[in-house]
Protein backbone atom coordinates (compact mmCIF):
# COMPACT_ATOMS: atom_id res chain seq x y z
CA UNK A 1 0.00 0.00 0.00
CA UNK A 2 1.43 3.34 -1.07
CA UNK A 3 1.83 6.34 1.20
CA UNK A 4 -1.15 8.36 -0.18
CA UNK A 5 -3.46 5.39 0.35
CA UNK A 6 -2.22 4.92 3.90
CA UNK A 7 -2.60 8.65 4.60
CA UNK A 8 -6.10 8.66 3.11
CA UNK A 9 -7.29 5.71 5.17
CA UNK A 10 -5.74 7.12 8.36
CA UNK A 11 -7.43 10.51 7.90
CA UNK A 12 -10.72 8.97 6.77
CA UNK A 13 -10.72 6.77 9.88
CA UNK A 14 -9.95 9.78 12.11
CA UNK A 15 -12.75 11.79 10.46
CA UNK A 16 -15.36 9.03 10.88
CA UNK A 17 -14.26 8.37 14.49
CA UNK A 18 -14.55 12.10 15.20
CA UNK A 19 -18.04 12.24 13.68
CA UNK A 20 -19.16 9.22 15.75
CA UNK A 21 -17.65 10.79 18.89
CA UNK A 22 -19.65 13.96 18.15
CA UNK A 23 -22.84 11.87 18.29
CA UNK A 24 -22.08 9.74 21.36
CA UNK A 25 -20.49 12.45 23.52
CA UNK A 26 -22.79 13.73 26.27
CA UNK A 27 -20.93 16.97 26.97
CA UNK A 28 -21.10 19.66 24.25
CA UNK A 29 -17.42 20.53 24.75
CA UNK A 30 -16.46 16.92 23.89
CA UNK A 31 -18.56 17.16 20.73
CA UNK A 32 -16.75 20.39 19.82
CA UNK A 33 -13.32 18.78 20.25
CA UNK A 34 -14.45 15.78 18.14
CA UNK A 35 -15.54 18.21 15.41
CA UNK A 36 -12.08 19.84 15.50
CA UNK A 37 -10.61 16.34 14.93
CA UNK A 38 -12.87 15.88 11.88
CA UNK A 39 -11.87 19.29 10.47
CA UNK A 40 -8.14 18.65 10.97
CA UNK A 41 -8.28 15.30 9.15
CA UNK A 42 -10.33 16.89 6.35
CA UNK A 43 -7.59 19.54 6.00
CA UNK A 44 -5.03 16.77 5.48
CA UNK A 45 -7.34 15.21 2.85
CA UNK A 46 -7.52 18.58 1.05
CA UNK A 47 -3.69 18.66 1.01
CA UNK A 48 -3.77 15.14 -0.43
CA UNK A 49 -6.12 16.41 -3.15
CA UNK A 50 -3.69 19.22 -4.00
CA UNK A 51 -5.83 22.08 -2.62
CA UNK A 52 -3.29 23.82 -0.36
CA UNK A 53 -5.21 27.09 -0.03
CA UNK A 54 -8.45 25.35 0.94
CA UNK A 55 -6.54 23.25 3.49
CA UNK A 56 -5.08 26.40 5.06
CA UNK A 57 -8.48 28.15 5.09
CA UNK A 58 -10.04 25.02 6.59
CA UNK A 59 -7.64 25.13 9.54
CA UNK A 60 -7.62 28.92 10.00
CA UNK A 61 -11.33 29.65 9.54
CA UNK A 62 -13.08 26.38 10.49
CA UNK A 63 -10.85 24.76 13.10
CA UNK A 64 -9.65 28.16 14.27
CA UNK A 65 -12.29 30.87 14.16
CA UNK A 66 -15.62 29.02 13.97
CA UNK A 67 -14.77 26.33 16.53
CA UNK A 68 -13.34 28.93 18.94
CA UNK A 69 -16.70 30.73 18.62
CA UNK A 70 -18.51 27.46 19.46
CA UNK A 71 -16.28 26.71 22.45
CA UNK A 72 -16.67 30.31 23.62
CA UNK A 73 -20.48 30.06 23.53
CA UNK A 74 -20.39 26.65 25.28
CA UNK A 75 -18.36 28.19 28.09
CA UNK A 76 -20.47 31.37 28.16
CA UNK A 77 -23.74 29.44 28.53
CA UNK A 78 -22.17 26.86 30.88
CA UNK A 79 -23.56 24.00 28.77
CA UNK A 80 -23.51 20.74 30.73
CA UNK A 81 -24.59 17.15 30.10
CA UNK A 82 -27.60 17.04 27.81
CA UNK A 83 -30.89 15.71 29.12
CA UNK A 84 -32.50 12.53 27.84
CA UNK A 85 -36.26 12.02 27.75
CA UNK A 86 -38.60 9.42 26.27
CA UNK A 87 -38.94 11.59 23.21
CA UNK A 88 -35.20 11.65 22.64
CA UNK A 89 -35.13 7.82 22.64
CA UNK A 90 -37.79 7.77 19.90
CA UNK A 91 -35.84 10.43 18.04
CA UNK A 92 -32.64 8.39 18.29
CA UNK A 93 -34.42 5.40 16.71
CA UNK A 94 -35.71 7.60 13.90
CA UNK A 95 -32.33 9.25 13.47
CA UNK A 96 -30.43 5.98 13.20
CA UNK A 97 -32.94 4.59 10.70
CA UNK A 98 -32.78 7.80 8.68
CA UNK A 99 -28.98 7.71 8.64
CA UNK A 100 -28.81 4.07 7.55
CA UNK A 101 -31.33 4.63 4.76
CA UNK A 102 -29.54 7.80 3.60
CA UNK A 103 -26.16 6.01 3.58
CA UNK A 104 -27.59 3.00 1.73
CA UNK A 105 -29.20 5.16 -0.97
CA UNK A 106 -26.07 7.28 -1.49
CA UNK A 107 -23.74 4.25 -1.52
CA UNK A 108 -26.03 2.46 -4.00
CA UNK A 109 -26.10 5.47 -6.35
CA UNK A 110 -22.33 5.91 -6.07
CA UNK A 111 -21.68 2.25 -6.79
CA UNK A 112 -23.95 2.32 -9.86
CA UNK A 113 -22.70 5.60 -11.34
CA UNK A 114 -19.63 5.84 -13.56
CA UNK A 115 -18.21 8.75 -11.54
CA UNK A 116 -16.75 6.27 -9.07
CA UNK A 117 -14.43 4.82 -11.68
CA UNK A 118 -12.62 8.15 -12.13
CA UNK A 119 -9.28 8.81 -10.52
CA UNK A 120 -9.14 11.79 -8.18
CA UNK A 121 -5.46 12.55 -8.58
CA UNK A 122 -2.98 11.22 -11.08
CA UNK A 123 -3.54 9.91 -14.60
CA UNK A 124 -5.08 11.72 -17.56
CA UNK A 125 -4.81 15.34 -18.69
CA UNK A 126 -7.11 16.48 -15.89
CA UNK A 127 -4.54 15.56 -13.24
CA UNK A 128 -3.03 19.06 -13.27
CA UNK A 129 -3.31 20.34 -9.71
CA UNK A 130 -5.09 23.68 -9.40
CA UNK A 131 -2.60 25.98 -7.73
CA UNK A 132 -3.35 28.79 -5.31
CA UNK A 133 -2.37 31.21 -8.09
CA UNK A 134 -5.11 29.81 -10.37
CA UNK A 135 -7.61 30.02 -7.51
CA UNK A 136 -6.79 33.66 -6.79
CA UNK A 137 -7.00 34.52 -10.50
CA UNK A 138 -10.47 32.94 -10.69
CA UNK A 139 -11.54 34.60 -7.42
CA UNK A 140 -10.50 38.13 -8.40
CA UNK A 141 -11.52 38.03 -12.08
CA UNK A 142 -14.33 35.63 -12.86
CA UNK A 143 -15.86 35.59 -9.37
CA UNK A 144 -15.07 39.18 -8.35
CA UNK A 145 -18.70 40.22 -7.78
CA UNK A 146 -19.61 37.23 -5.56
CA UNK A 147 -16.35 37.77 -3.67
CA UNK A 148 -17.25 41.40 -2.95
CA UNK A 149 -20.81 40.37 -2.10
CA UNK A 150 -19.48 38.07 0.64
CA UNK A 151 -17.92 41.10 2.37
CA UNK A 152 -21.39 42.68 2.55
CA UNK A 153 -22.73 39.36 3.85
CA UNK A 154 -20.10 39.23 6.61
CA UNK A 155 -20.88 42.85 7.56
CA UNK A 156 -24.61 42.08 7.82
CA UNK A 157 -23.82 38.94 9.85
CA UNK A 158 -21.74 40.96 12.33
CA UNK A 159 -24.52 43.53 12.71
CA UNK A 160 -27.14 40.78 13.05
CA UNK A 161 -25.13 38.96 15.71
CA UNK A 162 -24.68 42.21 17.66
CA UNK A 163 -28.39 43.06 17.50
CA UNK A 164 -29.50 39.51 18.43
CA UNK A 165 -27.11 38.95 21.33
CA UNK A 166 -27.62 42.41 22.82
CA UNK A 167 -29.12 42.52 26.30
CA UNK A 168 -32.50 44.23 26.45
CA UNK A 169 -32.42 47.26 28.72
CA UNK B 1 1.46 11.53 -7.16
CA UNK B 2 -1.17 9.54 -5.40
CA UNK B 3 -3.82 7.47 -7.11
CA UNK B 4 -6.62 7.41 -4.57
CA UNK B 5 -9.85 6.99 -6.60
CA UNK B 6 -12.42 9.78 -6.38
CA UNK B 7 -15.08 7.31 -5.25
CA UNK B 8 -13.20 6.84 -1.94
CA UNK B 9 -13.49 10.55 -1.22
CA UNK B 10 -17.16 10.57 -2.25
CA UNK B 11 -17.98 7.61 0.00
CA UNK B 12 -16.20 9.30 2.92
CA UNK B 13 -18.16 12.48 2.17
CA UNK B 14 -21.43 10.51 2.14
CA UNK B 15 -20.56 8.79 5.44
CA UNK B 16 -19.77 12.12 7.12
CA UNK B 17 -22.95 13.71 5.75
CA UNK B 18 -25.03 10.75 6.98
CA UNK B 19 -23.47 10.94 10.44
CA UNK B 20 -24.19 14.68 10.50
CA UNK B 21 -27.83 14.08 9.56
CA UNK B 22 -28.11 11.42 12.28
CA UNK B 23 -26.59 13.83 14.80
CA UNK B 24 -29.13 16.54 13.93
CA UNK B 25 -32.02 14.15 14.78
CA UNK B 26 -30.19 12.40 17.63
CA UNK B 27 -28.87 15.30 19.70
CA UNK B 28 -31.05 17.36 22.03
CA UNK B 29 -28.57 20.15 22.75
CA UNK B 30 -29.05 23.13 20.44
CA UNK B 31 -25.30 23.86 20.22
CA UNK B 32 -24.48 20.25 19.30
CA UNK B 33 -27.19 20.28 16.60
CA UNK B 34 -25.56 23.40 15.21
CA UNK B 35 -22.18 21.63 15.19
CA UNK B 36 -23.73 18.70 13.29
CA UNK B 37 -24.84 21.16 10.59
CA UNK B 38 -21.22 22.34 10.33
CA UNK B 39 -20.19 18.69 9.96
CA UNK B 40 -22.58 18.28 7.00
CA UNK B 41 -21.17 21.45 5.39
CA UNK B 42 -17.67 19.97 5.76
CA UNK B 43 -18.78 16.73 4.11
CA UNK B 44 -20.16 18.66 1.12
CA UNK B 45 -16.90 20.64 0.91
CA UNK B 46 -14.94 17.39 0.64
CA UNK B 47 -17.12 16.28 -2.29
CA UNK B 48 -16.59 19.70 -3.96
CA UNK B 49 -12.79 19.47 -3.64
CA UNK B 50 -12.74 15.87 -4.89
CA UNK B 51 -14.80 16.77 -7.97
CA UNK B 52 -12.68 19.87 -8.63
CA UNK B 53 -9.55 17.69 -8.56
CA UNK B 54 -11.09 14.98 -10.72
CA UNK B 55 -12.21 17.40 -13.43
CA UNK B 56 -9.16 19.65 -13.18
CA UNK B 57 -11.34 22.73 -12.76
CA UNK B 58 -10.96 25.60 -10.31
CA UNK B 59 -14.68 26.36 -9.83
CA UNK B 60 -15.16 23.66 -7.21
CA UNK B 61 -12.49 25.22 -5.01
CA UNK B 62 -14.10 28.67 -5.41
CA UNK B 63 -17.41 27.17 -4.26
CA UNK B 64 -15.69 25.65 -1.22
CA UNK B 65 -14.28 29.09 -0.40
CA UNK B 66 -17.77 30.64 -0.54
CA UNK B 67 -19.26 27.81 1.51
CA UNK B 68 -16.67 28.44 4.24
CA UNK B 69 -17.39 32.21 4.20
CA UNK B 70 -21.15 31.65 4.44
CA UNK B 71 -20.61 29.06 7.20
CA UNK B 72 -18.66 31.64 9.20
CA UNK B 73 -21.46 34.21 8.84
CA UNK B 74 -24.05 31.54 9.68
CA UNK B 75 -22.13 30.48 12.80
CA UNK B 76 -21.97 34.07 14.07
CA UNK B 77 -25.71 34.72 13.60
CA UNK B 78 -26.73 31.23 14.74
CA UNK B 79 -24.77 31.39 17.98
CA UNK B 80 -26.25 34.84 18.67
CA UNK B 81 -29.71 33.25 18.29
CA UNK B 82 -28.65 30.43 20.64
CA UNK B 83 -27.58 32.98 23.27
CA UNK B 84 -30.90 34.84 22.93
CA UNK B 85 -32.92 31.61 23.24
CA UNK B 86 -30.96 30.59 26.32
CA UNK B 87 -31.55 33.98 27.93
CA UNK B 88 -35.28 33.78 27.24
CA UNK B 89 -35.98 30.08 28.01
CA UNK B 90 -33.16 29.27 30.49
CA UNK B 91 -32.42 25.97 28.68
CA UNK B 92 -30.33 24.53 25.85
CA UNK B 93 -32.68 21.59 25.27
CA UNK B 94 -34.55 21.95 21.97
CA UNK B 95 -37.57 20.10 23.40
CA UNK B 96 -38.14 22.98 25.82
CA UNK B 97 -38.23 25.47 22.94
CA UNK B 98 -41.84 24.70 22.02
CA UNK B 99 -43.61 28.03 21.79
CA UNK B 100 -44.83 27.30 18.24
CA UNK B 101 -45.98 23.75 19.05
CA UNK B 102 -49.68 22.91 19.29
Amino acid sequence: MSLPFALFFLCALLAVVGAVLLIVAREPIHSALALVLVMMSLAVLYLLLGAEFIAAVQIIVYAGAIMVLFVFVIMLLNAGVEERTDWSRIASFGGTTLGVVLLAVVAFRLARSDVGSGIANGGGSSSQAASTRDLSMALFQQYLFPFEATSILILIAILGALVLARKDE
Amino acid sequence: MSVVPISYYLVLSAILFGLGAVAVVFKRNIITIFMAIELMLNAVNLAFVAFARAHGQIDGLVFVFFVIVVAAAEAAVGLAIVITITHNRQTLNVERVNLLKL
